[in-house]
């Protein structure tokens, strides 16, 4: 068990090194960062000054070799645009985006499962196809359209929601959150709501159609057959062996939450790592684009590590193996 | 249980929430970006010097008339071409109280133009700060320098006590990321407001400085600053009511503001001038599809090209209005415009074919046009569209290669673009030598960075710098008008127009609205 977490990890360090590649790979085309800093009225000798202090002008093996050494001391660098520390800038961005993230998460959990169960179990009933109907929206809006629409309705038109950022935040040993202030938990409801539709709507289609696989099966008939209560038949039977395709689907996602909080963070100006990043993009900062790449590169993995156990947890058939999953 | 009592206390914050009262006379205001840092030397950049000017203070200051006028020195005097003294203000204090004298400004030369510093350029004419005495000292420069004054306007006076204390004695430095970088989120200046936090791209959140040494303009007591990145939703923040005030309104939304009984629309010139520069410099073009010869290196293409342009057209369509056409890349409200060559060649796609084909290109030729889309410029993907369908009318096949500001701006400057697009400010000096030196001047590895492949003149080059050492007025604008008369005769760029501010604020807040875009907290009224 901890040889397979050791080796899980131990691949997963290869993954952020692949993915540091690739970015280093993409950074010949961000543009000159150099000219953001410096300002228009830099001259040409300034500029090459810069360029050549920053290691710009070095080949691209070099700036990787470079990059790689100081990361593995876990530094990244200044950020070119905030002139901080970058590791002190993402560490005060994470917790927004975990927040908004597993907020969002937990909201489409929530509401996607039940959603999911009572649409499988009454396939026709008039409020069954309303979610089927509602859910396909959810898939097809883009995340930016449904976040500047909640804006309109709840902020401008309702007066009810703020429409940016994220309120008055507390700070508890270096985590700040705005889950224990009133401004804090209104401004997180629009922005989880946006980032959780799509989610939602996935896992209620998911728990829909894994459910009416399930309940077809003979040993529901069974069940049925030795008079167990529907009750039970329908969540302790049913429901339970439909959850390991549904808990890798989430554990994926969540991960695609949180690198996707991007377009959500971006619409609400959400103090997170996407707007980070997306900002960071437009400037041509290199640092923060990269350290944040490896960053999310190591969640995904560290996500993946978790579903694998979770599975382990939920499905006995694995316990009785050797305790490995193939994934 | 648990659940039932967070449900209570999340309805019971939301009650709380909706109940706060709002304060009078805050000024709650946003736009696209965030300041890069507090630290006044941490870059040289416009909009983060418009929002540290009302917590620091120069030597010298613009006013919201866009005049230089006293702030931290009282009086100052030319001794001789190169050495300039400075009386300073006396009495002034710190935000922490410690007594603002000659040892601040020699500190922060030193720590403005220390060889790790990103901001040293600006102050690249003088040689050193001398203190005559505690409230007196000269400036050496290398050489006269014109524009001592618009320069010092830009460059902040620092504590020296509490830059020691809080260790920031030396500049940010980008290349190491030991030091703790005080200065980029505290602030200890002489302004009329005081930095009481900062938060990277959340907020910006100062104080009104009771023992500010002016007599206060403004009635606010707090100003919070927000970045607001997209457009829509700051638009929003400002029809909700959360905010104020609002810079940079696209002009789409524009009509739907002013409809807005409780919204007042802000619109004035701004300094920039947009303008297309031309490769003539080199044997050939590489996106054209003549070979041999270089298309642009013949006046009466660039001139076909300029005719072609229907500017009033893309005004009305593109620009909704809000554009004044130029022939100058020099705006009226930039010290050394004049007025007599603000005018333009008139529109005629006749004569611009007729051009063409004389210049040997009567089917016109390829190239591709440079352009900026994410807004660095207004409307500045959908300007150059029109211009494709312009040009293309004439026989000039132009193909867009529209990118983000960083890519585009970076290939210009290295010189890889045969035609591009172009804005100019002559910010923050607000002085037409900006221009001459960056976009004007032939490239030698020092001037003219953003004229890689331009025209290029000697002569005009020659005048180039004796505008940049004459102190004379009359003089000087003598020369500034012939030189930009020479590159308007040599169509060494294609002038298109005068960009506009768009701002919106609610009813009952006064924000003048300069043509250098700066907001000057300490102009700003609001309800009482």
């Amino acid at each position: 068990m901890l040889a397979y977490v050791i080796r899980r990890l131990t691949s997963g360090l290869f993954v952020m090194l692949a993915v540091a590649f690739i970015a280093f790979l993409l950074f010949n085309f961000v543009g000159d960062p150099v000219n953001n800093m410096l300002g228009e009225n830099a001259t040409a000798e300034q500029r090459a000054e810069l360029q050549h202090k920053l290691g710009l002008d070095q080949p691209f093996p070099l700036q990787f070799a470079r990059f790689v050494g100081n990361a593995a001391q876990g530094e990244f660098g200044i950020s070119y645009r905030n002139l901080q520390p970058v590791s002190e800038l993402l560490e005060a961005r994470l917790p927004a985006t975990l927040e908004l993230s597993v907020v969002a998460a937990l909201l489409a959990l929530a509401l996607g499962i039940p959603m999911g169960v009572y649409t499988a179990l009454h396939r026709d009933g008039v409020l069954a196809r309303l979610c089927q109907m509602v859910s396909l929206i959810g898939v097809s809006i883009p995340s930016f359209l449904t976040g500047i629409l909640l804006i309109l309705v709840f902020s401008v038109t309702l007066n009810w929601l703020p429409s940016f950022g994220r309120g008055e935040v507390v700070t508890l040993g270096g985590w700040s959150t705005g889950l224990l202030t009133a401004s804090g938990l209104k401004s997180l409801i629009l922005p989880a709501v946006t980032l959780a539709l799509f989610q939602m709507t996935m896992i209620m289609r998911l728990v829909r159609s894994e459910m009416l696989e399930v309940l077809r099966t003979d040993y529901i008939k069974f069940a049925r057959a030795r008079g167990i209560r529907e009750r039970s038949v329908r969540f302790r039977h049913a429901l339970k062996n439909t959850l390991v395709p549904v808990i890798t689907i989430i554990g994926l996602q969540l991960g695609a939450v949180i690198a996707f909080a991007i377009i959500t963070e971006t619409v609400f100006q959400w103090p997170g790592m996407g707007l980070l990043l997306i900002q960071a993009i437009t400037f041509g900062d290199i640092p923060v684009i990269a350290a944040y790449l490896v960053l999310v590169a190591f969640l995904f993995v560290l996500i993946n590590l978790i579903v694998d156990l979770l599975y382990y947890v939920v499905d006995p058939r694995i316990r009785i193996d050797r305790g490995v999953v193939a994934l | 249980m648990l659940q039932k009592k967070a449900i209570a206390l999340a309805l019971a914050a939301f009650a709380l929430g909706g109940a706060a009262a709002s304060e009078a006379a805050v000024l709650r205001w946003a736009h696209s970006t965030d300041i890069s840092s507090a630290d006044p030397y941490g870059r040289r950049e416009d909009f983060t010097l418009s929002v540290l000017g009302n917590v620091y203070e120069g030597l010298v200051r613009w006013n919201d008339r866009q005049q230089l006028e006293p702030a931290l020195a009282e009086s100052w005097e030319i001794v001789e071409p190169t050495r300039w003294r400075f009386h300073l203000r006396r009495g002034v204090k710190f935000h922490n109280g410690n007594a603002f004298d000659a040892d601040d400004v020699v500190f922060s030369f030193q720590r403005a133009t220390a060889p790790k510093s990103n901001f040293k350029g600006l102050l690249e004419p003088v040689r050193e700060v001398r203190k005559v005495d505690d409230h007196t000292v000269d400036l050496v420069l290398k050489a006269p320098h014109a524009i001592l004054l618009n320069d010092l306007a830009g460059w902040f006076i620092m504590d020296r006590e509490w830059c020691i204390e809080h260790g920031a004695a030396e500049p940010i430095d980008l290349a190491s990321a030991e030091q703790k970088a005080y200065t980029a989120n505290h602030a200890n200046g002489t302004g009329p407001f005081m930095l009481k936090s900062r938060e990277p791209d959340v907020s910006i959140v100062a104080v009104a400085n009771p023992g500010w040494w002016d007599t206060p303009r403004h009635n606010l007591s707090e100003v919070v600053y927000t970045p607001i990145r997209s457009d829509a939703t700051r638009v929003a923040a400002l029809l909700s009511g959360q905010l104020d005030f609002i810079r940079g309104v696209p002009l789409a939304d524009v009509p739907r503001l002013e409809q807005n009984p409780d919204i007042r629309m802000l619109e004035g010139p701004h300094a920039r001038v947009v303008f297309l520069g031309m490769n003539a410099r080199d044997p050939e073009l590489k996106s054209s599809d003549v070979r041999g010869r270089n298309p642009f290196a013949d006046i009466r293409v660039r001139t076909a090209l300029y005719q072609a342009i229907n500017e009033d057209a893309i005004k009305k369509s593109v620009m909704r209005g809000r554009a004044r056409p130029a022939a100058i890349a020099v705006a009226p409200q930039t010290h050394g415009y004049d007025a007599s060559l603000d005018v333009r060649l008139p529109y005629d796609p006749e004569v611009a074919k007729a051009l063409l084909a004389e210049a040997g290109y009567p089917n016109g030729f390829a190239v591709e046009l440079g352009c900026p889309n994410n807004g660095s410029l207004i409307n500045d993907e959908q300007i150059c569209q029109a211009l494709v369908a312009m040009l293309g009318k004439v026989g000039v096949r132009v193909s867009l290669r529209a990118q983000p500001s960083t890519q585009h701006y970076g290939a210009l400057l290295k010189g890889e673009l045969d035609m591009w697009m172009l804005g100019w400010a002559s910010l923050p000096a607000g002085d037409v030598s900006a221009l001459f030196t960056a976009v004007v001047h032939s490239p030698n590895g020092s001037l003219g960075a953003y004229n890689p492949k331009g025209w290029s003149d000697p002569g005009l080059d020659a005048l180039i710098t004796q505008v940049g050492t004459e102190y004379d007025p009359g003089k000087r604008q003598a020369l500034i008008s012939e030189a930009l008369r020479r590159h308007r005769e040599a169509v060494a760029v294609l002038p298109l127009h005068q960009q506009q501010l768009t701002w919106a604020a609610r009813k009952g807040f006064t924000v003048p609205q300069p043509a250098d875009e700066y907001v000057r907290w300490w102009t700003v009224t609001g309800p009482k």
